[in-house]
């Protein structure tokens, strides 16, 4: 399936819940947080939370800044 | 105890200061420490989903300091409580976290869009952040943004990363006047002499970024930016001589050599 992340379109797999799709993307979980078409997805919530085609994901973290 | 209360944090470094621009990591590191600071800014971009495994920016960051997520490059209310909701969910505690909330106007001034930041502090005031807000040297806006709830009032000495120091004393002065929230600098600053003069005025705090970071010798500028805003404090708690035009003799009058 088709969804964007970060800006860019993606193909994913069927079936993905937020937290398959940080293991997919080769992301760390515990230091990002992941916005799914505009709501705050918690991290309690990472693994139940489905995904589905046309997403807009944001996967975020802190770096420098004033 | 001469503290900075802030947000339920009890400060008593009143440097507060930012972890951009710095040309390494460990350069950052020894620039925080340097500068005393017990909070630093921080801002929330996309991961870089190429760049894994590259070094987080909190491994260099001292654990005892309290971190203040920023929404730097934000121009609309929207995106800023956006970014403060992702902020509070990377912070991992507390559903209360302390936000410095910036909506810019326009990329060149970098000067803050109040109308869109009062917005913004109101909505994140309802979802329970304690919200720093950047905003103009105006005491209009101050106001508004007080009467908002918001924790403190952080207006500008300058535009950020001009290192103009500070443009406009009389409406700081103003502001502080009528403030009853912690008043801070926020953007501005060039070097130490306008750290202490700000302190001096009797602002509660400053929060120094490009300034440091962009000096020839970070660590250094930090230390002495350190100084200043202590020197600067004490100043103020002292009480300086009202101005006078014409000279007052330190030395006794009476005894002079010579004298008739």
């Amino acid at each position: 399936m088709q969804a964007i992340v970060n800006g860019e379109a993606m193909e994913l797999p069927e079936g993905l819940t937020v937290s398959t799709l940080l293991e997919h993307l080769g992301v760390r979980a515990g230091r990002v947080a992941v916005e799914r078409n505009g709501e705050v997805v918690r991290q309690a919530r990472h693994r139940e939370q489905k995904l589905a085609p046309g997403d807009r994901l944001e996967i975020v973290t802190f770096v420098g800044g004033g | 105890m001469d503290e900075l209360v802030l947000g339920g944090h009890r400060f008593t470094s009143r440097l507060v200061v930012g972890t951009g621009k710095y040309k390494d990591f460990p350069t950052m590191q020894a620039a925080l420490q340097a500068s005393g600071a017990q909070m630093v800014t921080v801002a929330v971009r996309r991961l870089d989903l190429e760049a894994q495994g590259e070094s987080s920016l909190l491994h260099w960051i001292p654990k005892d300091m309290v971190l203040l997520p920023n929404t730097a490059g934000c121009y609309n209310a929207d995106d800023a409580v956006r970014t403060c909701r992702l902020a509070r969910e990377l912070h991992l505690g507390g559903e209360n976290p302390l936000v410095k909330l910036e909506v810019l106007s326009d990329p060149k001034t970098l000067l803050p869009d109040v109308e869109e930041t009062i917005k913004a502090a109101k909505q994140l005031v309802s979802e329970g952040f304690r919200v720093l807000p950047y905003t103009n040297d105006d005491p209009v806006a101050a106001k508004k943004l007080e009467d908002a709830g918001c924790a403190a009032v952080m207006p500008l000495g300058a535009p950020i990363g001009s290192g103009l120091g500070l443009r406009n004393p009389y409406s700081l002065q103003m502001i502080l006047d009528q403030t009853k929230v912690p008043v801070i600098v926020d953007a501005g600053v060039g070097t130490a002499s306008d750290c202490a003069l700000c302190m001096e005025l009797g602002v509660s705090g400053l929060l120094v970024n490009t300034a440091i970071s962009g000096a020839n010798d970070p660590v250094a500028m930090a230390r002495a930016m350190r100084l200043a805003t202590e020197a600067g404090r004490l100043a103020y708690l002292a009480g300086r001589i009202p101005r006078k035009l014409y000279g007052s003799a330190s030395s006794p009058l009476a005894g002079v050599i010579g004298a008739a």
